[in-house]
């Protein structure tokens, strides 16, 4: 119906294919999401090829971004432990980057498929889900592996009646970082899928600059809370 | 006809949550930019760190009012109370 829209309208509806009986994957999840990744590592390794004294345009790009990472790391988990847990960081923004300008820039409607829409990775609610998990697996091993078994201590911190609320914050941190993801990528969607009905011209534009800014935001704060979570807990 | 009552409801929870969970994060942005502005002005060579915090509290602050659309979508799309 409303041919000139660049994307629908839509939440939850997934192109499916089938594996097996109980396994199916998201197919434009799936798609997306590792065309972000191989082009990202693609982008790394012909940037740090051959580095030079004075840097031309990519390595002076990957500098700007290394920086970034790096000063979120040290920022959150302090000078002496940066360095073990900084390619976790910047894996995590990196990634989240190039889905939420994926998802942004490109426009996907031109691509036609049978059922759902090509958009960012992160607009699946299952892939944000994946990477708050992965935060929490990393600063429980960072925990442990630093601190040992002596990481079970800040549960009864500061006292012993803190266990529960200690206990249902290890919970809240990935829903909280699952939720942000996915609400703002999706709203972003929404909002100039809505405008677009209204006024398909120049109008957007400015909501779509908008939306491009909060992409990369989020993935500077995914990046940051993933690096005060784990800073949290090695302290 | 149950099923009629139950959609009537999410419509008019998808709106509630939505519109309630701008109040409190819509006062806390105002309050957060109104003080960044005020902080600027007394001393203008701080503009860039101001910003840089502005921006990323102004994001967390952000997060209450997704907080209260994910509860919309999902009362829209995916309604556990349908069917």
């Amino acid at each position: 119906m409303y041919t000139f829209l660049l994307s629908k309208i839509e939440v939850g509806s997934h192109l499916y294919v089938n594996f097996s009986d109980t396994l199916h994957f998201h197919g434009e999840t799936v798609f997306v999401s590792t065309l972000v990744v191989s082009l990202i590592c693609l982008f790394l390794v012909l940037g740090t090829r051959d580095l030079n004294k004075v840097p031309g345009n990519s390595q002076n790009l990957l500098e700007v971004i290394y920086d970034l990472v790096k000063g979120i790391a040290i920022a959150q988990m302090g000078p002496s432990y940066y360095s073990q847990f900084l390619p976790f960081v910047a894996t995590m923004f990196l990634f989240v980057l190039g889905s939420n300008v994926a998802g942004a820039l490109v426009p996907w409607k031109l691509i036609e498929i049978p059922s759902g829409e090509l958009a960012a990775p992160t607009n699946d609610i299952n892939t944000t889900a994946c990477l708050a998990i992965l935060t929490s697996v990393a600063y429980f091993s960072a925990g442990l592996k630093i601190k040992g078994l002596g990481f079970f201590k800040r549960y009864i911190k500061p006292a012993v009646f803190f266990l529960p609320l200690n206990i249902i914050e290890d919970f809240s941190k990935p829903l909280s970082l699952n939720f942000r993801l996915f609400g703002n990528v999706v709203a972003d969607e929404l909002t100039v899928t809505v405008v677009c009905t209204l006024v398909p011209l120049i109008i957007p534009l400015p909501i779509m600059m908008l939306g491009l800014f909060a992409s990369c935001l989020q993935a500077l704060i995914f990046a940051t809370l993933a690096a005060a979570y784990i800073g949290e807990v090695i302290e | 006809m149950v099923d009629s009552i139950v959609s009537a409801a999410s419509v008019i929870a998808a709106a509630i949550a939505v519109g309630f969970a701008g109040i409190g994060p819509g006062i806390g942005q105002g309050n957060a930019a109104g003080m960044a502005v005020e902080g600027i002005a007394r001393q203008p060579e701080a503009e860039g760190k101001i910003r840089g915090t502005l921006l990323l509290s102004l994001a967390f602050m952000e997060a209450l009012t997704i907080y209260g659309l994910v509860v919309a979508l999902s009362v829209l799309f995916a309604n556990p109370f349908v069917g």
